[in-house]
């Protein structure tokens, strides 16, 4: 994919600097609109936990763990279901303009974990949990950031599917049954959202590590000073 | 490749920077006063969009006998009293509203009608899941008993603990739905909602309301549910 590169002149000091278009509005809206409702998903969901904290039987009651009121979302059950059937529909929503938007416009391509992105993948992890040596630098996204990308849209669909088997177990009795079941179809939809808050926890260490040019990015589109080169 | 210097891009991206306001923009979410709206219509749309995915003729999975909850271990849930005290002897059911014959039907009457016995999953809104086996007549042969009008659109109980519930009419009529007068091959306990409760499979659990005393066919909806008028989803099914 051609890679839209121009050179930015500083009006006061002349100073130039290149800036590379790496994120369409449309991907920065979906992002955004996600995050804020991966927010409040994640939240309600642990408010709507908190009225049945276990994955077992009713009677007897083993509670897994205690999650506290201060970071939950909703204020009570009713409440936080209404957060979660809100936003559910918004968390849907940017998942699938997202997906169609990537597909149609070619831009997947940039992004997208392929078969030949996997033998750049271990360097990647050498580097970023090993101090191994710094692979080279040839595309907008490495093997093992197009992995995580790709990744969590697997686990945003997981996630949209699990939530809808424990929010329908009857008229879609065969996703649950997929699943393993009602209690299953619960505990998958449960562990998926710590799998995709892993993702977010590994997401804001880079943004951190890779500073302010990078951030900015994901509002105006375009990335100043980017590492890779222009060709 | 050397690039080209382009200040009219350059402008593009002040202008972009502009775009730092989505988030804030959206961070109104959390004013009260605009959140209010938002979430009835976001519950709105999950009830319609629930009545549209619910099919009159798809069952809800049954079970085996070796699949149910001991009944020791079916929890009773309240929002008041577990027994609220009443008459067996003078019991009826009250039925009013769009029907050719409305008046006080007895235990005797409903349990003339056609039985069935069914093991089905009962999921509370919590959480939590039992399966239980249920039996009772068919809520749409007693419907047809008391002659209900075919374009009706809802019907309402009330309870002798003044817990009321409603269900649309599809639900009303789907086979599964019970009035239902035993609970695992036993006469319901007082616990439990004896003489009549509501099971309806395809239903979230406030929905199966126990202790019946009054049935109505209706049109209009002036109050949905003890907890649907707290805040919780009108449709709720499964």
């Amino acid at each position: 994919m051609a890679i839209r590169m121009i050179a930015i002149e500083d009006m006061k000091t002349g100073e130039i600097t290149e800036a590379v278009y790496e994120h369409p509005l449309v991907v920065r809206l979906c992002h955004w609109l996600n995050a804020i409702s991966l927010f409040v998903m994640v939240g309600s969901g642990f408010q709507i936990f908190r009225a049945f904290p276990s994955f077992g039987a009713k009677i007897p009651q083993k509670d897994l763990l205690n999650w506290p009121k201060a970071f939950a979302l909703g204020g009570w059950l009713g409440g936080a279901l209404q957060w979660h059937l809100t936003f559910m529909w918004i968390y849907i929503a940017t998942g699938l303009v997202y997906v169609g938007y990537q597909v149609f416009s070619g831009n997947y391509k940039q992004v997208l974990f392929v078969r030949r992105d996997l033998p750049g993948a271990w360097p990647m992890v050498r580097h970023y949990f090993f101090f191994g040596p710094k692979p080279p630098v040839r595309e907008s996204y490495n093997p093992l950031q197009k992995h995580a990308y790709t990744s969590t849209i697997a686990l945003g669909v997981l996630s949209v599917l699990t939530g809808l088997a424990v929010w329908k177990p009857v008229q879609f009795s065969w996703l649950a049954w997929m699943m393993g079941g009602f209690h299953w179809a619960r505990l998958w939809h449960f562990l998926i959202m710590w799998a995709m808050l892993a993702f977010v926890f590994g997401h804001l260490v880079m943004v951190v590590l890779h500073g302010w040019n990078n951030f900015v990015s994901m509002f105006t589109g375009w990335k100043k000073d980017p590492e890779y080169p222009s060709e | 490749m050397k690039p080209r210097t382009d200040s009219r891009q350059f402008k593009t991206i002040s202008r972009r920077e502009l775009l730092k306001l989505t988030p804030v923009v959206l961070g109104a979410f959390a004013i009260p006063r605009l959140q209010k709206p938002l979430l009835k219509a976001g519950l709105g749309f999950s009830d319609w969009a629930s009545a549209r995915l619910f099919r009159s003729g798809h069952l809800a999975p049954t079970f085996a006998d070796s699949d149910l909850t001991p009944f020791a271990n079916f929890p009773i849930n309240d929002y008041d009293v577990d027994d609220p005290g009443v008459d067996f002897e003078k019991w009826t059911l009250t039925v009013a509203g769009s029907v050719q014959r409305p008046g006080d039907y007895t235990l005797a009457q409903i349990r003339a009608l056609p039985k069935v016995t069914q093991n089905t999953r009962h999921v509370c809104v919590e959480g939590w899941d039992v399966i239980g086996r249920f039996g009772g007549v068919r809520l749409s042969d007693f419907l047809k008993t008391i002659g209900a009008a075919p374009t009706a659109r809802f019907v309402t109980v009330e309870c002798a603990d003044d817990y009321y519930e409603s269900l649309d009419m599809a639900t009303a009529m789907h086979p599964q739905s019970l009035l239902c007068y035993e609970m695992y091959d036993e006469p319901l306990t007082r616990e439990h909602g004896a003489p009549l409760r509501l099971s309806i499979p395809t239903k979230i659990g406030y929905k199966q309301a126990k202790y019946l005393t009054d049935l109505k066919v209706s049109h209009v909806l002036p109050k949905v549910g003890y907890w649907e008028d707290q805040g919780y989803s009108e449709f709720y099914g499964l």
